[in-house]
């Protein structure tokens, strides 16, 4: 196995690192306390390719790879989970279905202004009462005449209130149960679509979570996406992508608390000495690195196998489920050995931990990996 | 119309600096980044391309490594770049370097819209020498410290920035201009770029290419041929915080006359 970057991920690296450094963690804490989306990174994200890492330069893409996405959001985590999240959610979930499965047309007219970050996309699956059980999707589609007519509602949408253009899941034959479901290409000035109220949420405070609505929503023919039925393999097969996305905020999230500890340990002083000196100290720090690089070979291994277009299915789970896992766990810790000042908003491990714990939970929760991980297995 | 920039990798001064035993830099155990001045230079020949859609070719005399920071020049959207390396350069004073990237720029080819730019000075060395120096080398009107370059056919103008003021120049092409920080803010590499970076054109002038050229005389190249001679280099320590009096009554002047008097100053 090959563990070299290549000369242009280790350039992009670079960047990405300065980039973060000097445009995303000076906002991060305020985005935060503010819960204001970071649209100005976003335009200059879009400038410099970062919305469209992956994709061919044909369709407005960066002509990269599917690591170099993963550092991306990976370093920008590092300094700000809000910000990792918009470009996950908006490249995997969003521009990456419809690259995959639209058709020439779809492609041409919806990828170049997505992967030009000329506009946000979004990705609509979960409702109320289809959360982990996707299957039990509400929200319908009827065929009439040259459109759909979509009803139903979606919820916990990222970039849901900033997107412009959203891929959506509906049921357009109830009795097929998950072969009844389609997917389609709805934009934000569709009639009859909406977006609900914002959610207040513990972490990635600063990334816009909302309903969408559909009240007879007009969807043209032509924005199926796919074909009619095939919607719950679009979903899982995204999903299986969104999955690096996240593993990789979670692993930014781990090693930007890292980085902040090490940094603390070595300037706070207790009992005459600096922290970095109790063997506990050391002991903590090399944990929550080794499990932190451990995530790393994970992640890569996963984005590597999509780049080469192996299964990745299963890897894309035990990256997530390690790096989500590793994330909480080792932000918990950065916030243990700040002690008191790690509790407050002063420091940013306390908002590392909060970010973190949501990469447990959104595009499947670890018990939903650990469910894939042993289907691949075939225990059942 | 083409814009030649000069740039040069520099040690990271927020690192430790690493001296030779000859007095010259240790590069080779430093980080390094390309030389802030040069960022700006660069910068300031991009948005004339952006404007123009002329051609930017980015030089640099260095060893090997610095090839590295040519590369990042064409992730940030340079067409050409060119490495000035050999053995016979190395450890080259302002005027040896000078010598040989006149030489180089020469051998790129100036035409008459052409421009040159170069930072003011580099952060390793402070001299502010080199891009002057290529200048006269060349017989190209200078410009110094600009602050603002515009670019109207054959006519440049040029903002310079002095410590009491301001000085608008106006010359034309072929010239060479230096340029500070106050210029504009550098770029970022971006993505589509970097991926470009490798199958852009990178040349690599050595002895041999240059050696033949009017403007080389083998004496006063390298080590041995540069007029300066380093007697030690070191950081330098750190300046204490300084002492701050405030007040305008008769009792702080006599303390203050006291201090200057005590440290023989007065």
């Amino acid at each position: 196995m090959d563990f070299h970057l290549t000369n242009e991920q280790l350039m992009l690296r670079k960047m990405y690192r300065e980039f973060a450094e000097n445009e995303v963690k000076p906002l991060a804490e305020e985005i935060d306390e503010e819960e204001r989306f970071p649209m100005e990174t976003v335009q200059k994200m879009a400038k410099l390719g970062m919305m469209g890492i992956y994709f061919p330069k044909e369709y407005g893409g960066a002509g990269g790879d599917v690591l170099s996405y993963a550092m991306c959001v990976e370093e920008l985590a590092k300094v700000c989970g809000t910000t990792a999240v918009i470009v996950s959610a908006h490249t995997s979930l969003c521009c990456a279905p419809i690259f995959e499965n639209g058709t020439e047309e779809q492609k041409r007219k919806y990828l170049p202004d997505l992967l030009s970050g000329r506009k946000i996309g979004a990705f609509g699956l979960t409702e109320p009462n289809a959360g982990t059980d996707a299957s039990g999707q509400q929200t319908t589609a009827v065929l009439e005449g040259d459109h759909y007519v979509l009803n139903g509602s979606k919820c916990f949408i990222t970039n849901g209130n900033v997107a412009d253009t959203f891929v959506v899941f509906a049921m357009t034959d109830k009795s097929k149960g998950n072969h009844g479901i389609s997917a389609f290409i709805v934009e934000k000035d569709f009639p009859g679509f909406s977006t609900g109220k914002h959610e207040k949420k513990m972490g990635i405070r600063g990334s816009s979570t909302c309903d969408l609505i559909f009240e007879d929503c007009i969807v043209p023919k032509e924005n199926l996406l796919g074909k009619e039925g095939k919607g719950f393999k679009i979903a899982m097969q995204t999903l299986d992508g969104g999955r690096i996305g996240i593993a990789a905020q979670a692993l930014g999230l781990g090693e930007g608390a890292v980085n902040e500890a090490v940094k603390y340990t070595q300037e706070r002083v207790q009992f005459g000495r600096r922290l970095s000196q109790f063997q506990n100290t050391q002991f903590q720090l090399a944990d929550m690195h080794t499990r932190m690089q451990a995530a790393q070979y994970l992640v890569y291994a996963a984005a590597m196998k999509k780049q080469n277009h192996e299964d990745y299915s299963m890897d894309a789970s035990m990256a997530k489920l390690f790096a989500a896992e590793a994330a909480s766990d080792v932000t918990r810790r950065a916030v243990q050995l700040f002690g008191g000042y790690g509790y407050t908003r002063e420091y940013p491990v306390e908002r590392m931990m909060r970010d973190a714990k949501i990469t447990e939970i959104y595009e499947g929760t670890s018990e939903v990996q650990r469910m894939v991980i042993s289907s691949r297995l075939g225990v059942k | 119309m083409k814009i030649i920039v000069s740039i040069k990798q520099v040690p990271d001064t927020s690192g430790k600096v690493a001296v030779n035993p000859d007095g010259t830099l240790n590069r080779a155990s430093m980080q390094t980044i390309t030389n802030p001045d040069d960022m700006n230079a660069l910068e300031a020949a991009l948005k004339i391309k952006d404007a123009t859609d002329c051609k930017v070719v980015v030089v640099t005399m260095g060893p090997p490594p610095a090839a590295g920071m040519l590369r990042e020049a064409l992730a940030m959207g340079t067409d050409e770049a060119v490495l000035v390396s050999a053995r016979e350069f190395g450890g080259s004073d302002t005027y040896a370097t000078s010598q040989v990237l006149a030489a180089a720029i020469s051998t790129i080819g100036i035409e008459d819209d052409d421009l040159v730019l170069c930072g003011r000075q580099a952060i390793d060395g402070d001299t502010a020498q080199v891009g002057p120096q290529i200048a006269e080398k060349l017989g190209l009107p200078q410009i110094t410290y600009a602050a603002d370059i515009a670019v109207e056919g054959k006519n440049v103008t040029v903002k310079r920035m002095l410590e009491d003021g301001y000085m608008t120049i106006k010359t034309q092409t072929p010239c060479l201009v230096t340029c500070i920080k106050e210029l504009n803010e550098p770029r970022y590499m971006s993505v589509g770029g970097v991926f470009e970076a490798y199958s852009k054109p990178l040349s690599t002038f050595n002895y041999e290419t240059l050696k033949d050229h009017p403007l080389i005389d083998a004496t006063t190249i390298g080590l041995k041929g540069s007029p300066t001679n380093i007697f030690k280099s070191f950081t330098p320590p750190q300046k204490g915080a300084g002492m701050m009096l405030e007040g305008a009554d008769k009792a702080t002047c006599e303390k203050l006359a006291d201090i200057l008097a005590k440290k023989h100053i007065i």
